[in-house]
This record gives C-alpha cells, sequence and structure tokens, in this order.
C-alpha cells in the first residue's frame, strides 16, 4: 500500500451493527416461518382465529367449568368435565374388578413388564440379551402365574371374567405386539420361500387375514371357535380376542417386513453365502437386522395400530379400557350430561399419551441404528 | 387320496363325536359338576345388568340368574356372569358357553324357532314409550302430530314410530342417530321436540339429562317388548328349572312370601305357600332339585317385587313404575301358572 492511497484508506474497521430486527431472534422466526408472504400470513391468522375459537371452549371444558370436588351429585348439571367420576372410577378403570386385595399381583406384573422394557429398549444398559430372555420366556410364565393365581402357592385363582380396564388393554396391546413381530417375520420369509407349500400356505394366511376388517377376526375367534371345539377345550374369553389380535397383527407385519427384505439388495446375501455363512446365519446375521431396521417406522406404526384396535375387543364383551369407562359411565350413580365425554376424553388422552411415547421411542431408536449401535 | 379322505372323515367323525358327548351330559348334571351356573347378561344396562367398580353384579336380569343358581346349589354367589353383546348372545348360549341367557332379550317368534333356543318366560314387560319437555304441555303421544323425533337408526324403534304414526294418521319429523349418547344430547340440546326408545331405556336416559325433572315420559307404549331369559333347545329338566325359579318369586310375591317373613311363612297353613316353600310335597325333586329350591330363592334372592323394586323400581335410581309387571291381580299382566 502506497502513502497516497494510506491518506485516504481507513484504517480502522467500522463497528458491527446489529442485524436489521427482523433478521435474527423472534422476530427472524415469526417472518420466516409465519408471516413470510400473503399465503402464511392468511394461514396465521385463520390458524389463530381456529385456537382463539377452540381454546376458551376447551378450557371452559376441561378446568374452568369442570368439577374437582365432591361426589356424584356435584356432576349431575356440571357444564364441564367430571372429574371426580375419572378420580373415583380410576381403579375400577385401571383394573377392572380384579380383587382390591389380589391387586398387588396386578402391579407387579405391569410393573416388572415395563422395567423390562425399558432394559430392553435402552442401549447403554448391560446384558440385554440376558433381559430378553426374561422377557420373552420368563416373564410370560410368570405373568399368567401371577395374574392367573395357582392355587398351589397360596395365589387365589382369578377369573378372566373379572379382569379388565388398562391392565387388559396393556395386555393384550403387549400379547399382540410380542407374537405378532416373530410370527409375522416368519410369514414374510414364508412368502419368499422357494418351497410352492410354505410360499402358499403363508401367501392365503396373509391375504385371507388381510383382506378381512378386524372386526371380523374377533368375531370369528369369538363365535366360530366355541361352535367347533368341544366345551371342554374351548379356550377362555379373553385369549380369544388376544389370539386374534396376535394373528391379525401379524398378516400385517409379515407385508411390513416383506417390504424390509425386498428394498435389501441381493448383493448383501451372496455376499454373506459368499463368505462361507450358512443361509440360516446369513438370514440371522446379515438380511434381518438391515431389513428390520429398514421397517422400524413401518413395524411402529403396525404396533400403534394394533394397540388401538385392541379398543374393538369390547364389542365382543371384554372390558378393555374402554369397555370399562363405557361400563364406568352407565352407573347410575353416576348421571350427569358431561360424564360420558368426560370418560372419552380421559380415554382419548390415555390412548394419544400410550402412541405418541410408542412413536417417540421408535424415532429415537431409529436415529441410533443409523448412527451405528454405538452412538 | 382315498387314504388321506377316509383320514379326514375319521377325524371328523371324532370331533362330531366329541362335541356330542360334551352336549349328551344334562345341562343341570354340567352345571353341578361345574360347581357354578354361567349366565350370559348384559355388558352395562343399568337395572337390568350391570358390574360395579368391584365386580359385583346388579341388576333384574342378574338376579333372575341368582335365582336359579339358588334353586341348584342354594347359594346365589355360585354363578359366573358372562358379560354379551346384542350379537354374540345367541352364539354364546348355542355353542354351550354359557347355560342360560338373561340379558333384556325380546321374545320373538323368530327367535325361538330359528336360533335354537326357547324362551322360558318373562321377566320385565317392556315397550317403547316417548319423552317430552313438561314445558311443551303434552300428555299423550297422539299430540305428537309434526313433531320432531329423535330415534335410533335402524332400531326397531325407528320401525315402530313410523308404524304408530301411520296407523293414527300424524306426521313426525325424524331426527335420527346411530347411538343413545347422541340421541340423548341432541335432545337435551333442543334438535327435536320427542325422544322415543324402549320404555326402560327411556327412564335411565333421563337421567342423564341436565335437568330430569324438566322431562316427562309419556303414557303410551305403542310396541310389544317381552323380555325374558331363554335355553338352549333340547334339554326339558334344565328349562323347567330355569322357568319355576321365575315363576316361583313370581308366585311368591302372589302369596305375600317375602325374604323377610319366609321363615314364619315356613308354619303357614295356606297349601299353596306349603308347596312353594317345599313343606308339602316333592316339587323340587321332580326337577332333580331339593325340594327347599324355592324358599332359598326367596330368602337369598326374594320374591319379583322385592327383586323388581330393588333394581328398577322405587328403591333404584331408575324409579320405574311396575305399571304392566305388576301381578295378574293388582292391574298389572304379571302372572305364573300356580306351584301345584
Amino acid at each position: 500500500m502506497n502513502a497516497e492511497a494510506s491518506s485516504y484508506v481507513v484504517r480502522d474497521m467500522a463497528p458491527a451493527r446489529l442485524p436489521p430486527v427482523t433478521a435474527f431472534g423472534p422476530w427472524r422466526w415469526l417472518k420466516q416461518n409465519l408471516l413470510q408472504d400473503a399465503t402464511s400470513i392468511t394461514l396465521t391468522i385463520g390458524g389463530l382465529g381456529f385456537i382463539a375459537l377452540l381454546v376458551p371452549s376447551l378450557w371452559r371444558f376441561l378446568v374452568s367449568d369442570a368439577v374437582w370436588h365432591g361426589g356424584p351429585s356435584a356432576c349431575a348439571s356440571a357444564k364441564g368435565a367430571c372429574w371426580v367420576f375419572i378420580a373415583q372410577k380410576l381403579p375400577f378403570l385401571t383394573y377392572g374388578a380384579y380383587p382390591e386385595a389380589q391387586r398387588w399381583r396386578v402391579d407387579v406384573v405391569v410393573g416388572s413388564g415395563f422395567a423390562l422394557i425399558i432394559w430392553l429398549a435402552s442401549p447403554r444398559l448391560p446384558r440385554r440379551n440376558l433381559a430378553a430372555a426374561l422377557f420373552f420366556v420368563v416373564f410370560p410364565v410368570v405373568a399368567l402365574i401371577l395374574l392367573h393365581g395357582a392355587p398351589a402357592l397360596g395365589l387365589e385363582t382369578i377369573d378372566t371374567s373379572l379382569w379388565g380396564g388398562i391392565f387388559v388393554t396393556l395386555l393384550l396391546g403387549l400379547a399382540g405386539i410380542v407374537f405378532a413381530l416373530p410370527l409375522g417375520t416368519a410369514l414374510a420369509l414364508g412368502r419368499r420361500s422357494n418351497l410352492p407349500l410354505i410360499r402358499l400356505t403363508a401367501t392365503i394366511f396373509i391375504e385371507t387375514v388381510r383382506g378381512v376388517p378386524f372386526i371380523t377376526v374377533l368375531f370369528l375367534a369369538n363365535f366360530m371357535l366355541p361352535l367347533f371345539v368341544p366345551a371342554a377345550w374351548e379356550p377362555d374369553r379373553l385369549l380369544r380376542p388376544m389370539i386374534g389380535t396376535a394373528l391379525f397383527g401379524a398378516a400385517y407385519m409379515a407385508e411390513v417386513v416383506r417390504g424390509g427384505l425386498q428394498a435389501l439388495p441381493r448383493g448383501q446375501i451372496e455376499a454373506a453365502r459368499a463368505l462361507g455363512l450358512s443361509s440360516w446365519s446369513a438370514l440371522r446375521r446379515v438380511v434381518l437386522p438391515q431389513a428390520l431396521t429398514i421397517v422400524i417406522p413401518g413395524i411402529v406404526n403396525s404396533f400403534i395400530g394394533l394397540f388401538k384396535d385392541t379398543t374393538l375387543v369390547s364389542i365382543v364383551g371384554i372390558f378393555d379400557f374402554l369397555g370399562a369407562a363405557e361400563a364406568a359411565r352407565a352407573d347410575p350413580k353416576w348421571q350427569g350430561p358431561s360424564i360420558a365425554t368426560t370418560g372419552y376424553v380421559f380415554a382419548a388422552l390415555f390412548y394419544f399419551c400410550c402412541c405418541y411415547a410408542m412413536s417417540r421411542w421408535s424415532h429415537g431408536l431409529e436415529r441410533r441404528l443409523q448412527h451405528g449401535p454405538e452412538a | 387320496m382315498t387314504r388321506r379322505l377316509s383320514l379326514s372323515i375319521l377325524a371328523l367323525t371324532a370331533m362330531t363325536t366329541l362335541a356330542g358327548v360334551a352336549h349328551a351330559t344334562s345341562t343341570l348334571d354340567t352345571v353341578k359338576q361345574r360347581g357354578v351356573l354361567q349366565c350370559g347378561v348384559e355388558t352395562s344396562l343399568p337395572g337390568f345388568g350391570i358390574p360395579d367398580d368391584k365386580g359385583n353384579w346388579t341388576g333384574l336380569d342378574v338376579d333372575t340368574c341368582r335365582a336359579v343358581a339358588t334353586a341348584v346349589f342354594g347359594d346365589p354367589t355360585k354363578v359366573k356372569f358372562v358379560p354379551l353383546t346384542p350379537k354374540d348372545r345367541f352364539t354364546a348360549l348355542q355353542s354351550g358357553e354359557i347355560d342360560m341367557l338373561s340379558r333384556d332379550t325380546t321374545w320373538t317368534q323368530s327367535r325361538q324357532s330359528a336360533q335354537g333356543l326357547l324362551f322360558t318366560g318373562v321377566n320385565y314387560y317392556d315397550g317403547q314409550g316417548f319423552m317430552v319437555r313438561k314445558s311443551l304441555g303434552i300428555t299423550s303421544a297422539l299430540k305428537l302430530n309434526g313433531a320432531s323425533i329423535c330415534v335410533q337408526q335402524g332400531s326397531t324403534s325407528e320401525q315402530n314410530l313410523a308404524d304408530y304414526f301411520q296407523t293414527h294418521h300424524m306426521t313426525f319429523k325424524p331426527v335420527n342417530f346411530d347411538n343413545a349418547d347422541a340421541i340423548i344430547k341432541a335432545y337435551d340440546s333442543g334438535r327435536c321436540d320427542a325422544l322415543t326408545t324402549d320404555a326402560s331405556g327411556l327412564a335411565s336416559e333421563r337421567l342423564k339429562l341436565g335437568n330430569p325433572a324438566d322431562h316427562i315420559i309419556l303414557p303410551e307404549i305403542i310396541s310389544k317388548e317381552p323380555l325374558g331369559p331363554s335355553v338352549r333347545k333340547g334339554d326339558d329338566q334344565w328349562f323347567d328349572i330355569v322357568q319355576w325359579s321365575l315363576f316361583a318369586m313370581i308366585d311368591a310375591e302372589e302369596l305375600g312370601v317375602t325374604q323377610a317373613n319366609v321363615d314364619t311363612m315356613m308354619k303357614s297353613t295356606n297349601p299353596a305357600i306349603k308347596r312353594l316353600l317345599g313343606v308339602q310335597g316333592d316339587y323340587g325333586k321332580t326337577m332333580g332339585l331339593t325340594n327347599d329350591w324355592a324358599y332359598n330363592i326367596i330368602k337369598k334372592v326374594g320374591n319379583y317385587g322385592e327383586v323388581f323394586e330393588r333394581n328398577v323400581g322405587e328403591g333404584s335410581p331408575l324409579k320405574l313404575k311396575r305399571g304392566l309387571n305388576q301381578l295378574w291381580n293388582k292391574g298389572g299382566i304379571m302372572y305364573a301358572p300356580p306351584l301345584d
């Protein structure tokens, strides 16, 4: 730089100025997300109007007009939700008619079930294969003994007609999920098998079950089965819809898994075979881990669907959570204009929480598996 | 091929034989062997069959089951209630899953002739009625000309309603919904002038209204709905037991035998009471029961009037009037053949 130039070149940098107010912070967010152009401004205004229309009445129903204290008489002419009703009926909604003194058995089963699921689902915990063994082999047996009772061990027998509420919903959902995945995987493999008999059986099963509504499967399990088997062999009334749920879930799961199998390049299995892996180990170590990872969103989607579908069992006279809610609101002691709505709002909240938790967990799982098992 | 065919025939024969064996023994023996009566009931209908929070069932139909259990075992607790929906009630009975059905089921010709079941009697004479707002100032259904009426879609109520208005040369505007809750909400918010369903249902729906006292149930009953217990065809002894358990309760009311006075009634000189309570004759033995079967029913469950009052009458939230269900000699049509 020469002398003349240095006389008019500024030596010090100009002080940095703040960006315009609309380019950062909350204003930028507002402008980018809500007020970008005419369409988004219209949508924003429309959305706000919708919220303004909905929220006050929801608030009134759920909170300000709701009945929080008192007994059945307080709800007789309530304008808002009758939360007292839910509080009073909560034991029934949770356990059904399971005898009060024995409810610890349900608590133990549900508690240990959740503990095992968390153990299985969190990669940081050690010995997860032990957890899998406990969950898939020991847990069902212990759960059955505890819930149903074993007079030899001093546990009185509790007939399944007394089971009900959230506990039965969780049981149905869990049984469906636990059986649907392995059975569905087997069916998907069967459908891609080279043996015509296996392929045909799997295809017919999948197409038949998928071709009829779930309610038909339930009716079939519930009403047709007893006509075909002698009375002594008749499965329990609760077991029938459980079997129906598992078979129905399996047929859908099979197609989801098949999608994953087809997405896998052929080279993978060929490479595995070229390395000398037997076809069984190639399947177990190469094909299935990759195929199942690809379809996690689909699998969880099926799980969520299955979990919500279990509400249909109330149509065949099982007091699952929704059935218990229906029975609770029919109680002549609790009469009021908002009782039924309160029951349904509570049921909706419950199902939303369960399904949202499953969905978040699957997101976490996907992220982890994409980054490799260590991450 | 022939071998496979004969194998499958063998398997089929084995299955039918097994099924046959299961049904060959009498229902009474099956029940006694099992130690508990299996009775099909409503899933949750206040007054007729509904479980409370502890799984204790109450209701008129439920007590009918208890009466049969008491006749067989002398113990009203020896009954397992199987909640059934309208769709599976008949299959459950046909397949032998339940021993009797007591689930507000209307006795009709086709159900008896085509569904393989026999109704043993009527424990509640129901019929379709109307509910209106008191402020309308209407006291008879015949004044409903031109009214808008809330009714359940696809139900027999809908058909009966149309028939009734046609026969009386009146018009109405139907407001249809497919479930009971939607109907009551619509009526409560003023979308229709009147609401129609079975009269017993009206009484329980009325309690769900914002202010039940503002509404009245009109006196006209426009259809016949005789509700009662039923059994499978083909076991006459079991039919007798179920039928007479109900008749015994009705006869007991007629004879003035109640849960409270049944023990003193044992000393009664009235021959009809003596026969009923098993002091005289072998009426229980002829049905394969003990002679104190009816005594046990009355002592442990109650007579028909008591069961009615407790479940659907003044002693219950439903507060239904006896009406048609009053005894024949008190203005109703409830009538049981004599125990003789």
